[in-house]
């Protein structure tokens, strides 16, 4: 089990480089740079600048450099901490992404905390109680989970609030609370908030999660080991979560190294809808004005989640399921 | 167990008495009358053994009586009566109780348990062995963990698993299936109950195995004392272990009695039908006549040194050594005459069937030469060839395979089904396609209307025939049958081995048969090769080969088949091969 889990943290460095190099290539891809698109932006609003004068950007930058050059400065900085610095809001990328990618992971967390407590109990009950009245209604409800578009749940849930509970919704404070420091009535106004976004944003998976561990659990229940527990005298309830389920379980941890990702990077819509202070809208933002390290740095991130999730995924299920500790 | 007992007729050994027990499935449309109407008396340290073909009833019959029949089944009448649960001295009747209360899930497992067919799949992937054993006596007893371990640990040794304090942690996966099965009985004995169901538990096994694991629950049986169910549809299995024989046909019981009543003076034509197709595959099928007259020149296919290695996976970042490759086929060779059937025989892990994809080139074998002559052409070595060229000799070489259920493609009429070769090989008019495939249909012994019906409405030995035809429609050459009847009832397969036969006579095609039961390729077969490890290890006439073994694997194969004939119980000296014993 520990060879496994050291040669699975081996695995991660030629992974991360990989994830590198894919992430400083999609920030170059668009044609041009930041300051084509900054002299564009000066042209515009009626005072275009001088060649010299944008020269002398690319020079401070650094973008006259060869791409490799401009590659390992990017990734050595990356790693002593330092992400460069934002064109667009002129500070150090880090300030503006931290506090951005605390409050992605506070929601990501909750989201993905509260698809799982429906959506696991939900689908179980869909699979041992297949073709009754309750899994009908469960499947309905799923389909018309997924079928929402989650921006439009996201302004239907938003008018209800306002309407009916009062809340100012939007962003995850109300106005007083937003800069305010953080005391226990900061933290509740948060809670109020929170629910929103968990709920838009969990819809649609637990929509699909239900479906998916109803499936997986209907493959299972007709497994033979399954009537050897009911044949030992087990009762029913047991048998079915300490076997059928464990074994369903499996497709889930496998995919809890995506999950992540989408679930920080969030529904870029609803957020923007929600105004959320979270990374999506800024993300598509940078990519827009090619902020290139605003940009690279959050898909840098996203793919280090996706790296972290993979790893976690498969730990969890070397310790869950014995045949794939057992496979070396 | 010299011989067999007779039957003292005292109520007070009956353990479970079933009576007029029906069990039905209702699947909306229409009602299968699973079990009707059946009787039944277990007794006290007798075998009972309940005979008969897929679909006879005989698994639900079990399943009602536990009262864990799969839905839409359900109990309609009748009486399962448990006389003496518990330690109590009375009767209940387990048909009446809920079948998800209490009461019946104290019976299960601890006065009534079951050991079932697939020992892989009947346990939990992800629990250990200990885990699930241990898992019933804690359900019924008030027993500790350290307590309910040390008694796992004693029914383990009980069933002979080598080192049992280590074995308790072992995954299902790390066990072979013989010490899978043996684990399933622990699992069934731990809790020391009245009776044990045992549902075709060897029939997955192989007969080395099998005859090892009827030795165990017969020893098991008479040091506990316990009555068994035993079903199985192998009348050498019913020959070897039981007292008393049921035998049921399409949910009924058609016969029951003593042993010896059964096989030698059986009433209902049903019973003396079964018999009469386990005792015709015990000799040489009377259409195979004497072999033919082969000459050395006249081989149709030479395989010479043929090895295949299957290479074990390397891992990147592995400090381990790379394993050595599996070795599949270890130096194989041996020359297949024309009009020649010749049998493959070897247990399952033995490289039959990778020789039979070899021949065929659909695995590439490491090394070796396989030369085919066909007819009219000249000898060309299949091993050296590129595998774009091996696909005109496809024509003349083809395969009959195992599952009849899975090999035809369920969205195909039987019509494209056996069509598909020939227009493959450029046949395209279709008028004398329809005119070939009925031609073909009818030789298969089916009626040519079955052409336009799709496979799942034909029973197993129909789509085998189906399956046949199909192989047949470009008239090979050669044919590599892969364990080509072993998914069917024994009472088809007699027939199918006589129709095979036919064809290979009448169309003067020469046959590989790959089969892992001896009573099979004896009838079929003019010459055996009988493989282990990837070797073979003998080969010669059928006759010589089964009656007068030379090698010491051979005879402990052929010793190891349970004889139809329950006077030659205990008689025949079992000979274990050393490398065969587990552990």
């Amino acid at each position: 089990m520990l060879g496994f889990i050291l040669r699975r943290l081996l695995w991660m460095f030629p992974s991360f480089f990989a994830v590198t190099v894919v992430a400083f290539v999609i920030i170059q891809l668009p044609p041009g740079d930041f300051v084509t698109s900054y002299a564009a932006d000066l042209a515009t609003s009626g005072s275009p600048a001088d060649s010299a004068t944008l020269d002398a950007l690319r020079l401070r930058y650094g973008l006259d450099q060869p791409m490799v050059v401009q590659y390992f400065t990017w990734v050595g900085n990356a790693l002593k901490g330092d992400l460069g610095m934002s064109f667009e809001y002129r500070s150090p990328v880090s300030d503006i992404i931290w506090d951005r990618l605390g409050m992605t992971t506070l929601v990501a967390f909750c989201t993905l905390a509260f698809v799982w407590l429906v959506a696991f109990p939900v689908g179980i009950f869909s699979a041992v109680r297949q073709y009754s009245i309750g899994d009908y209604v469960v499947t309905f409800l799923s389909f018309l989970g997924m079928a929402t578009p989650s921006f439009l749940l996201a302004l239907v849930v938003m008018y209800l609030s306002v309407e009916f509970l009062g809340y100012s919704v939007g962003g995850l404070f109300s106005p007083d609370f937003v800069n305010a420091p953080w005391s226990f009535a900061r933290v509740i106004d948060l809670v109020q908030h929170l629910w929103i976004p968990v709920v838009v944003l969990g819809v649609a998976g637990i929509a699909a999660l239900v479906r998916i561990m109803r499936a997986n659990l209907l493959d299972e229940l007709g497994k033979p080991y399954v009537e050897t527990g009911r044949a030992k005298g087990l009762p029913e309830t047991t048998l079915i979560l300490r076997y059928p389920t464990r074994v369903a379980l499996n497709p889930f941890i496998s995919t809890v190294g995506w999950v992540l990702p989408v679930l920080v990077s969030g529904d870029v819509i609803v957020s923007s809808v929600l105004s959320l202070p979270t990374s999506g809208p800024i993300l598509i933002q940078a990519l827009k004005t090619q902020d290139m390290y605003l940009g690279g740095a959050l898909i840098m991130f996203q793919c280090v989640l996706v790296l972290i999730g993979t790893l976690l995924s498969d730990i969890l299920l070397a310790f869950v399921d014995p045949r794939i500790r057992y496979d070396n | 167990m010299t011989s067999v007992p007779p039957m003292p007729p005292q109520a007070n050994d009956v353990v479970v008495e079933v009576k007029d027990l029906s069990t039905w499935f209702d699947t909306g449309k229409q009602v299968i009358k699973a079990v009707e109407s059946l009787n039944l008396t277990l007794r006290r340290g007798r075998t009972h053994c309940i005979v008969g073909e897929s679909g006879s009833g005989k698994s639900i019959t079990a399943r009602s009586i536990l009262n864990i029949v799969p839905k839409p089944g359900r109990i309609m009448k009748g009486q399962v009566l448990l006389h003496g649960a518990g330690t109590g001295r009375d009767v209940i009747d387990l048909a009446a109780l809920d079948p998800k209360g209490r009461q019946i899930r104290s019976v299960r497992g601890r006065d009534i348990s079951m050991i079932f067919q697939e020992p892989m799949s009947s346990l939990s992937p992800v629990h250990t062995i200990g885990q699930q054993i241990m898992e019933t006596i804690q359900l019924h007893r008030r027993i500790g963990k350290k307590e309910a371990r040390e008694r796992a640990i004693e029914v383990l040794a009980q069933v002979k698993i080598p080192r049992p304090e280590r074995s308790i942690d072992a995954y299902p996966f790390e066990f072979s299936g013989g010490m899978r099965q043996r684990a399933m009985t622990a699992m069934a004995l731990i809790c020391e109950p009245k009776l044990v169901i045992a549902d075709e538990p060897t029939t997955a096994l192989d007969v080395t195995t099998q005859a090892e694991i009827l030795d165990l629950m017969k020893g098991l049986q008479q040091r506990h004392g316990m009555a068994l169910m035993f079903i199985t549809h192998d009348m050498g299995v019913v020959a070897e272990i039981a007292d008393d024989v049921t035998v049921m046909y399409m949910g009924e019981v058609v016969e029951h009695g003593p042993v010896n009543d059964i096989f030698f003076a059986p009433k209902h034509p049903y019973t003396q039908r079964l018999l009469a197709s386990v005792r015709a595959l015990e000799r040489r099928s009377h259409r195979a006549g004497p072999a033919p007259k082969l000459s050395n020149d006249d081989a149709i296919l030479e395989v010479s040194n043929v090895s295949m290695n299957f290479e074990a996976r390397r891992r990147f970042f592995s400090r381990t050594p790379k394993e050595p490759p599996v070795k599949a086929l270890d130096d194989v060779s041996f020359t297949l005459k024309r009009g020649e059937v010749l049998g493959i025989v070897g247990e399952s892990g033995s490289g039959k069937t990778t020789l039979g994809r070899c021949v065929l080139r659909v695995l590439d074998p490491s090394s070796g030469r396989i030369v085919f002559k066909g007819r009219d052409a000249e000898p060309v070595d299949l091993a050296a060839l590129p595998k774009s060229a091996v696909k005109p000799y496809w024509r003349k070489m083809r395969m009959i395979f195992q599952d009849p259920f899975s090999s035809l493609n369920p969205r195909m009429t039987v019509f494209q089904v056996i069509a598909e070769p020939l227009l493959n090989h450029g046949m395209t008019d279709r008028r004398a396609l329809e005119t070939e495939v009925a031609g073909l249909l009818e030789r298969v012994g089916l009626p040519r209307e079955a052409m336009w019906r799709y496979p799942h409405a034909f029973s197993g030995g129909q789509r085998q025939r189906i399956g046949i035809a199909r192989t047949i429609a470009l008239r090979p050459e050669l044919i590599v049958a892969d364990e080509a009847t072993s998914a069917l009832d024994v009472s088809l397969r007699a027939h199918m081995l006589d129709l095979l036969l036919g064809l290979c006579r009448e169309f003067d095609m020469s046959f590989i048969f790959i089969g892992h039961d001896i009573g099979v390729i004896r009838y079929m077969c003019d010459r055996v090769a009988v493989m282990h490890r990837g070797r073979i290890v003998e080969i010669g006439d059928t006759d010589t080969v089964c009656d007068r073994p030379s090698h010491a694997y051979t005879r402990s194969l052929i010793s190891a088949i349970p004889k139809p004939d329950p006077r030659l119980r205990g008689k025949t000296q079992r000979i274990r091969y050393a490398s065969e014993v587990e552990g």
